[in-house]
C-alpha cells in the first residue's frame, strides 16, 4: 500500500480569529463614513431642531382651533389641513415632536439613572447586592410594559411624564444588565487589579476603567430605548388614556384613527413622524454597533497563508505494516497559521476564507487542485472521518453539551462504518479503554460537563481513532491541558500512532514535543513554510534565521538570563 | 427534573405575591377621591363616607389587601365598581377571545421567525441581508400603527377584510379565521421580524462554536449538525426570545383589540383604567402575571429538557 498524503502549498484569507479592544477615538470617524448614521443622525437632528423651535415655527398654538374649519384638506394656512376640531395639522406635530422627545429623553435618563449604578454595585461587588437585583430584575423584566402604565395611568391619573417615570423603571433592567456584564468581564483583568493594588479607590477605578467600557453600550442601548419608549407612550396615548390637553403624535393618531373614514391623511402624518424618529434610533444604535465592530475587525488584518506547511509532507509507506505511519509537525510561533493550514487540509476552513493559491492532495489525490477558491466539500467530506480525522486544541469547547460522550463516540462510527448502534458501542467502550479512560461504562453515559479537561481530550483522541483513519492532524492537542496530563496525552499519542500505524500531522509550537514525537518538521512564520525537513536537520543543522531564533526562544537547557543576550544578537527576523 | 419545575413554580408565586401586593398598594395608595369619583360631584359627604364604607376604602390599606388576598384566593376578585360585574366572570369570558389570538399569532410567529431565522444563518446570502432590512422595518414601526395601517388600507380603503372582527368562534371557522386575520397579523409583524434577527444571530453563533467542526471533522452530515445539534443548542435562546415577545404580546393585544373592537381583554382594561375601575384593573394585571409566570415555567422545563447542564444545577 502505498498512501501518500501530500500538501503543498495552500493559501487561504483567513478572518479575524481574537477580539481586540477598540480604538475609540476612531469610532467617531468611523461613525460619521457610514452613509446610514450619517443619515439617521441628520434627521434626528432635523427633528430635535424643530421640536425645540416648536413655538416659533408653528403658525398656531397646539391646542388653538378653529371651528368653521374642521378636517379641512392642506392650504396655504394649515399646509398639513385640520383636524376635527379645526387645529392645525402641522403645528400639532411640532408640538407632539417636543413632548415625545422629552418624554423619550426622560425615560432613557430615568433607566440610566438606576440600572446604571445598580449594575456597577451588582458587577464590581457582587454578593448579596446581586442576588437581590438579578431577583428584582427577572420580575421587571416579566412584567408586560403596557399593561404596567395602564395600572400607573388607573393609579395617578393621566401624565405623560408619571408614565415615562415608570417606564423608565421598568425598562432599567436592560441597562444593569449590559453594565453588570461589562464590568464583570473587566473586574478580574489584571489591569483593574493593578489598579487596585497601586491603591486607587474603588470609586476612581469604576469611574476611569469601567465607565469606559461601558459608554458605547449604553448610547447604543440608548436609542433603542428612546424608539420604545416613543411607542409604548404613543400607544397608551392612543387608547386615549394620555392627557388630552397635550398634542403628542400618539392623540393625533388616535384623532385620526377616530376620523379614519373621512380624513385618512390623518393617520399618515403621525405615523410618519413616528415611523422616522424611531427608525432613525434603531439605525444609529446599528451604526455605532457596526462602528464598534468594525473597530474590532481592523485589528486583525487579513492574513495571507501563504505556501503553507509542509510543502512535501509525503508519508510513504511505513516499511512494517505498510501503512503510513509518519509523523510530521507543523511548528511556529502564534498566529503563524499553522491551525488554519491544518483546517484546510480537512477543509474546515471558516465560511468566509478564500484560497488564492496552492493545493493539497491526499493518498495522490488533489482535496484542493490548483486554481481551486474553495474547498470542494464533495470531495473531503467522503474522507473526513473515515480517512483524515482530527484532535482539536481546546477539549471542553469541542463536544457538545447536549449529548452524552457515549453518542458522540457511536453516532460517527454508524454514519462513517455503517455498523449497527450495539457494535458502535462496543467499540466505543473498548476505545475508551484503550485511551486509557480507567471507567468506560461511566464516561459513556457522562455528559462533557461531568468530565475533567483531561478526560475530554482523550475522549476527542478516542472519536479521532474511531473510524480508523489514515491520517490524523492534532492541533495542539496538549495546550490547554495542565501539565501532567500534557505528558500523559502525549504518551497516548505516541502508543496509538505506533500500534496502529497512522500518520499523524500535529501543529505545536513546542520543540519539545517536536523532538519527542515526530520525523519530520515544517516550520512557519507569518503563513509562510519556512523550512523543512528531517526532525534531526532541523533541530541540529536549522538553515533559516527563523528557525534558528525559534529554536534559541526554547528555555529548556538555558542558564538564567542567557536568552536575553541571544536575542539581541539574533533579532527576530 | 421534579424538584425543579418545584422550585420554579414556587419562585413563580413568590412573584405571584410580590407583584399583587406592589400592584395593590400602587393602586389603593392614592384611592381617597374614588367614591367621590364613582358618585359624582352631586354626592354628599354622608353619601361619599357610606360609599367608602361599602367599598371597605375605610379600612388600613395592609388589612385590605390581606382581605383582598383571601378572597383571591377562593377564586373571587371583586366586583366592578361601576358595573357590579364579578371581575372573575369578566376576566373568564374575555381571556378566551385574547388568547386564542395571542396564541395563533405566537405559534405562526415561532414557526415563521425560526423557518427565515435559520435559513437566514445557513444560507446567508440575500435571504440575510432581507432579516436584516426587516428586522430595522419592524423596529421601526410600532405593532399598533401596523395594525392600524392594515386596518386603513386593506379593510376601509380596499375592503378586502371586515374593519372590526367581532366574530365569535361558532359562527363557523372560515368567518373567524378571516375576520381574525388583520389583527393576529398586526400581531406577529415585529415578532416575526425581530425573532428571525434574534434567531439568525443565535443559530450563528452556534454554527461558530468549535464543537460543530469536530463534528464536521469526524464525517457528520451537515444536515445532521445542523437539526440535531445546532439547532438544539440554539433553542434556549430562541424560547427565550419568544417568551419575551410572549409578555410584550400581552400588552400589544390591548391595543390590537380597541383597534379591530374585539371583546377580549383589551377593552375591559382600557375602560376600567380610564374609570379608575380598580378591583379589575387589579384583575387584569393578576391574569397577566399568572400567564407570564405559566410561559416562564414552561420555557424552563423545555430549557432543561434541552439542556442537561440546567437540569443540573
Amino acid at each position: 500500500m502505498s498512501d501518500s498524503v501530500e500538501t503543498a502549498a495552500v493559501a487561504a484569507t483567513v478572518p479575524p480569529g481574537q477580539s481586540g479592544t477598540v480604538v475609540r477615538s476612531t469610532v467617531l470617524r468611523r461613525l460619521f463614513k457610514n452613509p446610514l448614521g450619517i443619515v439617521a443622525m441628520a434627521i434626528l437632528l432635523v427633528i430635535a431642531l424643530l421640536a425645540i423651535l416648536a413655538p416659533v415655527l408653528a403658525p398656531f398654538e397646539e391646542n388653538y382651533s378653529n371651528i368653521a374649519k374642521t378636517l379641512a384638506a392642506p392650504d396655504s394656512v394649515n399646509i398639513l389641513g385640520t383636524d376635527s376640531a379645526g387645529r392645525d395639522v402641522w403645528s400639532r406635530l411640532l408640538f407632539g415632536a417636543q413632548l415625545t422627545l422629552l418624554s423619550a429623553l426622560l425615560c432613557a435618563g430615568v433607566a440610566i439613572a438606576i440600572g446604571l449604578p445598580a449594575g456597577l454595585i451588582a458587577g464590581y461587588y457582587a454578593g448579596k447586592f446581586e442576588a437581590v437585583s438579578n431577583w428584582v430584575v427577572s420580575i421587571l423584566m416579566s412584567l408586560p410594559g403596557l399593561i404596567v402604565l395602564l395600572t400607573i395611568r388607573a393609579a395617578f391619573g393621566p401624565s405623560v411624564w408619571i408614565s415615562m417615570i415608570a417606564f423608565g423603571i421598568l425598562i432599567s433592567p436592560s441597562y444593569f444588565r449590559l453594565t453588570r456584564t461589562a464590568v464583570q468581564s473587566v473586574r478580574n483583568e489584571l489591569y483593574v487589579d493593578a489598579a487596585r493594588v497601586s491603591g486607587l479607590s474603588d470609586w476612581s477605578i469604576i469611574a476611569r476603567h469601567i465607565f469606559s467600557v461601558v459608554r458605547a453600550p449604553i448610547i447604543i442601548q440608548t436609542a433603542a430605548i428612546a424608539g420604545v419608549a416613543i411607542a409604548i407612550q404613543s400607544g397608551l396615548e392612543f387608547l386615549g388614556l394620555g392627557d388630552p390637553s397635550k398634542a403628542t403624535w400618539g392623540v393625533m393618531l388616535s384623532e385620526g384613527f377616530k376620523n379614519v373614514y373621512l380624513t385618512p391623511t390623518l393617520l399618515f402624518w403621525p405615523a410618519f413622524a413616528m415611523a422616522l424618529t424611531i427608525g432613525a434610533l434603531v439605525l444609529l444604535g446599528n451604526a455605532i454597533r457596526d462602528a464598534l465592530e468594525d473597530g474590532e475587525k481592523i485589528k486583525h488584518r487579513r492574513k495571507h497563508l501563504s505556501a503553507a506547511t509542509a510543502t512535501n509532507n509525503r508519508t510513504t509507506a511505513a516499511p512494517a505494516a505498510g501503512r503510513p505511519s509518519r509523523k510530521s509537525v507543523a511548528v511556529g510561533e502564534s498566529g503563524s497559521g499553522k491551525s488554519q493550514t491544518a483546517f484546510s487540509i480537512l477543509g474546515l476552513l471558516p465560511d468566509n476564507a478564500r484560497i488564492v493559491a496552492g493545493s493539497i492532495q491526499f493518498d495522490g489525490n488533489y482535496t484542493v487542485a490548483p486554481g481551486d477558491e474553495r474547498v470542494n466539500q464533495g470531495r473531503l467530506s467522503k474522507l473526513r472521518g473515515k480517512r483524515i480525522s482530527y484532535i482539536p486544541q481546546e477539549p471542553m469547547s469541542n463536544l457538545d453539551p447536549a449529548f452524552t460522550i457515549g453518542y458522540q463516540l457511536v453516532t460517527p462510527m454508524v454514519r462513517v462504518l455503517g455498523i449497527s448502534k450495539d457494535e458502535a458501542r462496543k467499540r466505543a467502550l473498548k476505545l475508551l479503554t484503550d485511551v486509557g479512560i480507567t471507567n468506560p461504562e461511566r464516561t459513556f453515559s457522562a455528559y462533557p460537563h461531568e468530565v475533567s479537561g483531561g478526560m475530554a481530550q482523550r475522549v476527542l483522541i478516542a472519536g479521532a481513532i474511531s473510524c480508523e483513519p489514515d491520517l490524523v492532524i492534532a492541533d495542539e492537542p496538549t495546550t490547554a491541558l495542565d501539565v501532567t496530563v500534557q505528558a500523559d496525552v502525549l504518551d497516548l499519542l505516541r502508543e496509538l500512532q505506533q500500534r496502529l500505524n497512522i500518520g499523524v500531522i500535529l501543529v505545536t509550537h513546542n520543540f519539545g514535543v517536536v523532538a519527542d514525537l515526530c520525523d519530520r518538521v515544517a516550520v512557519m512564520q507569518n503563513g509562510r513554510l519556512v523550512e523543512e525537513g528531517s526532525v534531526r536537520d532541523i533541530l541540529r543543522n536549522p538553515k533559516e534565521q527563523y528557525t534558528r531564533t525559534l529554536l534559541a526562544s526554547m528555555l529548556e537547557g538555558k542558564t538564567p538570563m542567557s536568552m536575553l543576550v541571544s536575542s539581541q544578537k539574533e533579532p527576530v527576523a | 427534573m421534579i424538584r425543579f419545575i418545584a422550585k420554579r413554580l414556587g419562585s413563580g408565586l413568590v412573584v405571584l405575591f410580590v407583584v399583587s401586593a406592589i400592584t395593590f398598594f400602587l393602586l389603593y395608595m392614592s384611592s381617597g377621591s374614588i367614591a367621590r369619583n364613582i358618585l359624582g360631584d352631586q354626592a354628599t359627604a354622608e353619601q361619599v363616607a357610606l360609599k367608602e364604607a361599602e367599598l371597605g376604602l375605610d379600612q388600613p390599606l395592609v388589612a385590605r389587601y390581606f382581605s383582598w388576598v383571601l378572597d383571591a384566593l377562593g377564586g373571587n376578585l371583586g366586583a366592578s365598581w361601576f358595573t357590579s360585574e364579578p371581575v372573575a366572570n369578566s376576566l373568564a369570558s374575555r381571556i378566551p377571545v385574547t388568547m386564542t389570538m395571542v396564541f395563533a399569532a405566537m405559534i405562526l410567529i415561532a414557526i415563521c421567525a425560526a423557518l427565515i431565522g435559520v435559513t437566514a444563518a445557513v444560507k446567508r446570502g440575500w435571504v440575510d441581508r432581507v432579516v436584516q432590512v426587516g428586522a430595522i422595518i419592524g423596529d421601526s414601526v410600532p405593532g399598533f400603527v401596523i395594525g392600524v395601517i392594515l386596518v386603513t388600507v386593506l379593510a376601509i380603503q380596499l375592503g378586502l377584510f371586515p374593519a372590526t372582527s367581532t366574530i365569535s368562534p361558532e359562527s363557523g371557522p372560515d368567518a373567524w379565521v378571516y375576520s381574525m386575520s388583520l389583527p393576529v397579523i398586526a400581531l406577529l409583524v415585529n415578532g416575526v421580524t425581530g425573532g428571525a434577527q434574534q434567531i439568525r444571530s443565535a443559530v450563528i453563533k452556534q454554527l461558530e462554536r468549535d464543537y460543530v467542526r469536530t463534528l464536521r471533522s469526524r464525517g457528520i452530515g451537515e444536515r445532521e449538525i445542523l437539526f440535531k445539534h445546532v439547532l438544539r443548542s440554539a433553542a434556549p435562546a430562541g424560547l427565550t426570545v419568544l417568551s419575551l415577545q410572549l409578555i410584550g404580546m400581552l400588552g400589544g393585544v390591548v391595543i390590537i383589540e380597541q383597534i379591530f373592537a374585539l371583546p377580549g381583554m383589551g377593552p375591559l382594561a382600557v375602560t376600567a383604567t380610564g374609570q379608575s375601575d380598580l378591583p379589575v384593573v387589579m384583575g387584569v394585571v393578576m391574569y397577566t402575571v399568572v400567564v407570564v409566570i405559566v410561559v416562564n415555567l414552561l420555557v424552563d422545563i423545555l430549557n432543561g429538557w434541552l439542556n442537561p447542564k440546567v437540569r443540573v444545577s
